[in-house]
């Protein structure tokens, strides 16, 4: 029998690989998939736990995770289009109007 | 049997999140990302959660990659090859994860599971999985599930505002 340990260390592992994505790439895309990979992450977590458990309310999560995790994709991608029209940047280093 | 198949699954689902962060070629990551899509749903399978696998397959790796190999397309790839991969303070990260993984582990370790719920695995076995989900959903769940219809309008409107050309 697979111990819900193990799981549990899955998760924490693609989570901080995800992470690590996050903070180091400059290309706004691959950030954005680094945020899909931690929300898998969570998703292995909670599946597992409502498994353990016996109790499907860890999979209810899962559900509206991922329709939260649809919607934000297709606003993020949206702002780069919008962003690829004001200049033509696709990396986080360029994109510095805000800062002044 | 099964720790073979555990084995693999997991390997496969850490290695490909690596190759997903360290490729240049965006196109590639996304490659890599639907296997790893599809390998998360084996695991969901393997956690007897059939639905929610085939919500993972048809809705991240039919939906939400189709859009991020859309976003790819307005890149310039012959310009990304060329580009560093890292942004130039990449150092900081790494004892911020450090952290945050040490963190982790000293609270992960401390996991206790709950009470059992009722959903145990002959209830499953004798309802199916997604009549059991269904009625959890709608029974149990219904608000959270008109919240998350309406977040959907919102993202999809928001898109459309967000994308579209300024009209003068």
């Amino acid at each position: 029998m697979i111990e819900l340990n193990w799981y549990i260390w899955l998760s924490l592992i693609v989570f901080t690989i995800g992470m690590l994505g996050f903070l180091t790439r400059r290309n706004i895309i691959i950030i954005f998939m680094s945020i899909e990979l931690m929300l898998n992450a969570v998703n292995i977590n909670l599946v597992a736990m409502s498994h353990y458990m016996q109790d499907m309310r860890g999979q209810m999560l899962t559900l509206f995770v991922i329709a939260v995790a649809a919607a934000e994709a297709a606003i993020g991608l949206a702002i780069l289009i919008a962003l690829f029209r004001t200049k033509a940047a696709g990396h986080v280093d360029e994109a510095t109007e805000l800062k002044g | 049997m099964q720790y073979i198949f555990f084995a693999y699954l997991s390997v496969a689902i850490i290695g490909l999140s690596i190759f997903i962060i360290t490729r240049k070629n965006p196109v590639h990551s996304v490659l890599g990302m639907l296997f790893m899509f599809i390998h998360v749903g084996a695991l969901y399978l393997f956690l007897n959660a059939e639905f929610i696998a085939a919500v993972q397959v048809i809705v991240y790796a039919g939906a939400i990659l189709v859009l991020f190999l859309f976003a790819i397309m307005i890149l310039n790839i012959r310009e990304e090859l060329q580009t560093e991969l890292f942004i130039g303070s990449w150092v900081i990260a790494i004892p911020v994860v450090a952290g945050l993984v040490i963190m982790l582990f000293l609270g992960l370790r401390a996991v206790k599971p709950g009470y059992a719920g009722p959903h145990n695995i002959d209830y499953i076995k004798t309802m199916t999985h997604t009549k059991a989900f269904g009625k959890e959903l709608f029974m149990n769940y219904l608000l959270p599930f008109e919240v998350v219809s309406v977040i959907l309008l919102v993202a999809m409107v928001g898109a459309i505002v967000l994308a579209k050309r300024r009209l003068r």
